[in-house]
């Protein structure tokens, strides 16, 4: 459920980076309140530790295939919201940093999946409500079950939802939920299973660690609405100059409006900044009459050629479709020369 | 069990690619950081239907692993496994999209298979560049650049607290792994039950080896910070790193080389 930045458009990545990013001061704010730096080493070989457990596969039975932790919802168990927020966006950092599981600007909506959703919505609201600090086995299973299932359901919405707005996949928004939520309902039930298994063997065998661990900070408040206030205008700023960077061509959000109101009014014809930048393209344009994908006379014929499937492409010619995949191809033979270039220099020069 | 060792080695491969000593490698890191995310957003601004226009960006990636020395087979194949799921997302598109966009003559291609292609350009490029990155750059010297670029000390200490203890237990969790492999028999055992008290019990020496960790931590005088020694002037050089890179990206944005050099061959033939 790693999103790549492949997936998404810069205005989805842009808005969903600020948001983790002010979640992330939020979280090393409140933590630094808490004043306990013990918490500080176990946050990082816990983290280390879900690493390690991530590459420990169990058999599932009936199924042939096997599974591992997840690990956000026993973060949150043992070391309360803040902390296992800090240490989730630690391991996905670096997952996406080393094994390129999830892009560095698509890890916002990651971290957003994958640690706000199980940290600050599921453990206050569903986890806690349900164990209520019991030892008893059946129920830390129905707590953990419930908030292991809720939450990887909520991370799969996030993902199609993001996937959606930025607008590069066809899939529908309801085909992709359609897909996305049984699989992660079959995952969070596993998830579910260990997360109760691991909790309670540590309750059984070391009674304690769970109360210390996730005790409720005794440091003064943190009040959250400066911080609120000022993400919601980074995040509109930052969104609104991320799209108009983005393309000239209508896409994430307005195309997705566009697409699928009923109200045709919403479609956009030579206004805003749309209209603005095909404007500067036109005129800046060296080739104007490129038309890999569709020449355009006018800007009403582009926006309307990006309506969907139905509207087909009308100017499609061989000569410029074949002019531009040759471009393309000489492109990369032209990089690749130069890379070839330096590494023969490079040898000419050992020493260096 | 393979997997686990291997992606260990993995990350010490990644590390000592990064300890070499190139003109790349010499670039101070939040000018590579920076340079590398501004890549990224550009490449993946480009529209859909336009794989050909992402052809010249290629040389970014291709740039920094030749000069900074990194084998390229590696990277590929680190790129193919982290492949499956943006594949099988994007391999709806020449399903659901199948308006001919490109004409060859002898037959046209659907505007979901040009997304596809697009999709996969775009995923190479920004999984290379960020890879690109770390092998160039190093992570301790990341999240100091981090830090000094304002992430809040609490999570870049987090970062570097989890890959030092990744080394640590993932051999840990190796053994348990033969351990356990050495004593079930078939199936039998690698289940979900023996599953819970493995991790449960790698959590609890997780837990007092953190408490170990603390203590020798207060002994050494540790405040609640990670102080770094690497310098951090950004020279000239490191200022027209950034500045050229950037102004190629957006030149390469705004005006469309593929078409112009298709077009003048195109002319020559």
């Amino acid at each position: 459920m790693h999103m790549a930045d492949a997936l998404i458009s810069p205005a989805v990545g842009g808005v969903m980076l600020v948001a983790t990013a002010g979640l992330t001061v939020y979280s090393a704010r409140k933590l630094e309140e808490e004043i306990d730096d013990r918490k500080i080493p176990l946050m990082g070989v816990l983290g280390a530790l879900v690493f390690a457990a991530q590459m420990i596969n169990f058999t599932i039975p009936g199924t042939g295939s096997s599974g591992h932790l997840g690990g956000a919802m026993l973060l949150a168990v043992l070391l309360g919201p803040y902390a296992a927020f800090l240490t989730m966006a630690s391991i996905l950092t670096i997952q996406a940093l080393f094994f390129a599981d999830g892009g560095l600007l698509a890890l916002g909506c990651n971290i957003f999946n994958m640690g706000f959703f199980p940290c600050f919505v599921v453990f206050p609201l569903i986890y806690k409500r349900i164990a209520a600090n019991s030892v008893e086995r059946k129920r830390i299973l129905a707590a953990a079950m419930v908030a292991s299932i809720i939450a990887l359901q909520l991370g799969a919405l996030g993902v199609v939802t993001d996937t959606f707005f930025s607008n590069i996949s066809d899939l529908s928004f309801k085909t992709f939920v359609l897909l996305m939520l049984p699989i992660h309902l079959a995952i969070g039930i596993v998830e579910g299973f260990v997360t109760a298994s691991v909790v309670s063997f540590v309750t059984r065998s070391r009674p304690g660690v769970l109360q210390v661990a996730a005790e409720p900070s005794s440091g003064k408040q943190v009040s959250i609405k400066p911080v609120l206030i000022t993400l919601v205008i980074i995040a509109a700023l930052t969104g609104g100059f991320l799209s108009w960077f983005a393309s000239a061509n209508p896409d994430g959000l307005e195309w997705s409006i566009a697409r699928s109101s009923v109200n045709k009014v919403l479609r956009s014809s030579e206004s805003g900044i749309h209209g603005l930048l095909s404007g500067v393209q036109k005129k800046t344009a060296v080739f104007p009459d490129y038309n890999f994908r569709k020449d355009e006379t006018d800007g009403s014929a582009k926006s309307e050629s990006t309506q969907g499937k139905q509207d087909a492409w009308p100017s499609v010619s061989a000569g410029t479709s074949i002019s531009g995949l040759l471009g393309g191809a000489m492109s990369l033979v032209l990089a690749g020369l130069i890379g070839f270039g330096i590494r023969t220099v490079q040898r000419r020069r050992p020493d260096k | 069990m393979g997997s686990i060792e291997s992606s260990f080695f993995d990350i010490g491969h990644l590390d000592a690619l990064s300890s070499k000593d190139t003109p790349i490698h010499r670039v101070d890191p939040r000018v590579k950081v920076l340079t590398t995310i501004y890549f990224i957003a550009v490449v993946i601004s480009f529209n859909k239907y336009d794989p050909a226009g992402l052809a010249p960006l290629v040389i970014y990636p291709v740039a920094i692993m030749t000069i900074g020395n990194i084998p390229f087979s590696y990277i590929m194949k680190k790129l193919l496994i982290a492949s499956p799921f943006v594949l099988s997302v994007a391999l709806f598109n020449p399903i659901l999209d199948r308006t001919p966009v490109l004409d060859l003559g002898l037959f046209s291609v659907s505007g979901g298979f040009v997304s596809f292609a697009s999709i996969a350009a775009k995923f190479v490029l920004t999984a290379g560049a960020g890879l690109a990155l770390i092998a160039c750059t190093g992570f301790d010297s990341i999240c100091s650049a981090l830090s000094k670029m304002g992430v809040p000390g609490a999570f870049t200490i987090q970062l570097i607290f989890v890959y030092r203890y990744i080394f640590v237990l993932g051999e840990e969790a190796a053994r348990m792994v033969r351990a356990r492999a050495l004593r079930s028999f078939g199936n039998k055992g690698l289940g979900m039950t023996v599953y819970g008290s493995m991790i449960g019990q790698l959590l609890l020496r997780t837990m007092d080896r953190a408490q170990r960790i603390h203590l020798a931590m207060l002994c050494r005088g540790f405040d609640g910070e990670i102080h770094h020694v690497a310098s951090s002037k950004i020279r000239l050089s490191d200022f027209f790193f950034l500045a050229g890179w950037s102004g190629l990206f957006t030149l390469l944005r705004l005006y469309n080389f593929p078409a112009w050099l298709g077009r003048e061959l195109g002319r020559l033939i």
